[in-house]
């Protein structure tokens, strides 16, 4: 049979490595057009403002619910229930039982943070919905606001600044502050952010332990079974585990008492981490040398006994607050939802 | 007679010290100095310090001072006998090092036993200035969060291209600390350092305009006072930052001032300032700026290590032994 002209013109034409490029991006463009398409129709819930950029992409790509709009937001979300495919939560907002439950369609939690506490991942397991959260674009920042808190409370940065502020150098000298070099690190929790902070006080010749709940065998540390044990040998202690039902008050009176009125401690982790009432009474007192803190039992309330205390250093929850970082934790919570939506992989499921 | 100011009851045999100025760490180990040494104390005298000087040091051999002493040189022209000055700071930019040597003075100073408190403090205005933490703290301790909401984002340090402004001990130190950081580091100094593989730069603009922070960890003297100037500061540019731990001089002042009143870089942590304990006030306004008031040095261990090693120098010379920290001449005077 002779095939028509037309037909070997064709044939010519995709068989040739140029053609074969052209269908490739002809074929990428439908693709992702019609992703978009499907896409555009997806019901995102964002539980509470997080960040500009994040919502800025989200309502490009999906059909952006925001949970704060509305007052009444049980209303709110009974109304829209039957839209909503994924929420989009955070360490303030997550997605605990009783929101799971009032979205039938939901199929995916993609959170812009590391911590999981804020979700219920027992209930995702049982209905099936993915998890996905933010692991190690934020390690290295949260790694470098723990040592720049423990600088600062050593070395008393802060309150210098105010001492110059205030004008008082012109009168007075400042005092001695305490060497932060060569000062034992202890590190509750030696995971990717826990060995990060590992690895910077190394460099300022801090010798290192660590309590885990097993023994790490690539890390070149101390190990201590106990809380209470690595407290008491160190004079740097650092929170930096998940926060579960078993690391709740982790860091309680005893543990406050064993790192003793020349001990130090640093929280970049979460509040509930730290007895706060404990740790309040033992700075006031003087039974803890000083504390830096990024978090809080009941953020945003900080416990004002605080305020007064030089050899206290306060932030905001800002473990992870950079420019850079915000933007990359935006955009691997947009990725692991693309993937998700488009069948694909997801970049970094928890569930 | 005059009456002598001394501990000169209690300590007629042990090696009389003269001290100028006197230095903080005279102020914090007084005690322990005056069981070791009989001490000169000019200024517990009404009589001018020239006058006390002829009729009292004309046999002193060992002057303990700081850099808080401007008027050493003119001191140490009263002072025929003197064989030995030990200060207790880290750069010996207050004394004439070309008059103790035509001299035959020996210099002993404070040598390396603060370089790692030096190095962290000039971490932590570094990592201060970024993340925000002092602004922070200050903010919050007004119980502001609730009302006002998060404080703006800050700046990531990781992958930050780092310049060092003389890779001397501290130097090395601090590029140590910020290696673990991620940060890359590169350097200017007098000569290339063979042992250490960071970029080497001869001219301070070019290292600024390669480098998103200036760590100013060079001593002062003829050649690097302003040496950071407006073409540097220029050249680091609206995203740049730079910290300075060393002397105050090492910078135009007026010129930091400007730049970053108008914005022309982005924020500066200042341990060391051109005319201490005097601060610009134009600066005071600022948030991108974090303040310390001349303490790099000044913690309880290093000071402890201080006193050991000046104690250390002054026994060494009475014993005619050799000093712990001599000043090399060579190394201050190119």
């Amino acid at each position: 049979m002779r095939w028509p002209s037309f037909f070997h013109r064709r044939r010519r034409k995709f068989s040739s490595p140029q053609g074969r490029n052209q269908n490739l991006h002809r074929a990428l463009r439908i693709l992702s057009v019609v992703s978009s398409k499907l896409m555009e129709n997806k019901g995102v819930l964002m539980t509470c403002p997080m960040s500009s950029y994040l919502e800025e992409q989200l309502q490009k790509r999906f059909r952006l619910l925001k949970l704060w709009d509305s007052q009444m937001k049980a209303d709110f979300l009974k109304q829209n229930s039957q839209l909503i495919s994924a929420v989009v939560g955070n360490t303030v907002l997550g997605a605990d039982s009783e929101l799971i439950d009032s979205l039938p369609n939901l199929e995916i939690v993609s959170s812009n943070s590391v911590g999981l506490d804020k979700i219920d991942l027992v209930k995702c397991k049982e209905r099936g919905i993915r998890v996905t959260n933010t692991p190690d674009v934020l390690t290295d920042d949260v790694a470098d606001l723990a040592i720049g808190l423990a600088l600062a409370t050593l070395r008393k940065i802060s309150v210098a600044d105010g001492f110059l502020r205030n004008g008082l150098w012109k009168n007075s000298d400042f005092g001695l502050t305490t060497k932060f070099s060569g000062k034992s690190v202890g590190i509750i929790g030696l995971g990717r952010i826990g060995s990060a902070i590992a690895k910077r006080a190394k460099a300022f010749g801090c010798p290192i332990g660590y309590h885990s709940r097993s023994r790490k065998p690539n890390a070149n540390y101390k190990y201590y079974s106990s809380v209470i044990d690595l407290a008491a040998n160190c004079q740097i202690l650092v929170v930096a585990c998940a926060l579960t039902d078993e690391t709740r008050h982790i860091v309680n009176r005893e543990v406050i008492d064993a790192l003793g009125p020349k001990g130090i401690l640093i929280n970049i982790g979460r509040g509930p981490h730290v007895d706060e009432s404990e740790l309040v009474s033992a700075l006031v007192e003087g039974r803890l040398g000083g504390a830096g803190l990024d978090v809080y039992e009941n953020e945003p309330e900080i416990p004002e006994k605080l305020f007064q205390l030089q050899n206290v250093v306060l932030l905001s929850h800002v473990g992870s607050d950079t420019v850079e970082t915000c933007k990359a934790m935006a955009d691997l919570v947009l990725a692991n939802l693309e993937a998700h939506f488009l069948g694909k992989p997801l970049l970094t499921p928890v569930v | 007679m005059a009456q002598i100011h001394t501990n000169q009851t209690l300590s007629v045999n042990l090696p009389q010290v003269l001290v100028l100025g006197p230095p903080s760490i005279f102020r914090i180990y007084e005690k322990h100095l005056s069981q070791k040494f009989m001490l000169l104390k000019p200024w517990e005298s009404p009589i001018p310090l020239e006058e006390f000087l002829s009729i009292h040091a004309q046999n002193t051999t060992a002057v303990l001072t700081s850099s808080v002493v401007a008027y050493l040189s003119s001191a140490l022209r009263l002072l025929p006998s003197v064989r030995l000055v030990v200060t207790s700071s880290v750069g010996p930019d207050h004394i004439d090092l070309k008059e103790c040597r035509r001299r035959g003075i020996s210099v002993a100073y404070a040598s390396s036993v603060f370089s790692a408190d030096v190095a962290d403090l000039a971490v932590g205005l570094w990592v201060d200035v970024l993340r925000k933490i002092s602004a922070a703290n200050c903010f919050l301790k007004t119980g502001l969060w609730p009302v006002k909401g998060d404080y703006p984002l800050a700046t990531k340090l990781g992958g930050k291209r780092v310049g060092i402004i003389g890779l001397g001990r501290i130097g090395q130190e601090v590029a140590k600390r910020l290696e673990a950081f991620g940060c890359k580091i590169s350097y200017q100094s007098r000569e290339k350092k063979p042992s250490v593989s960071y970029p080497f730069y001869t001219d301070v603009c070019e290292l600024a305009s390669n480098s998103d922070v200036l760590i100013i960890c060079c001593a002062l003297n003829d050649q690097t006072y302003h040496l950071i100037n407006r073409e540097v500061l220029q050249a680091l540019g609206r995203q740049g930052v730079i910290i300075n731990a060393a002397r105050g001089a090492i910078i135009d002042e007026k010129a930091l001032v400007q730049f970053l009143q108008e914005g022309k870089i982005a924020g500066a942590g200042l341990d060391v300032f051109e005319h201490e304990p005097n601060v610009p006030e134009e600066l005071l306004e600022l948030d991108n700026v974090v303040f310390s008031p001349h303490s790099a040095v000044f913690t309880e261990e290093s000071c402890k290590d201080l006193y050991d090693l000046v104690v250390g120098n002054l026994e060494a010379f009475f014993s005619n032994k050799p000093l712990l920290s001599p000043v090399q001449f060579d190394d201050f005077m190119r």
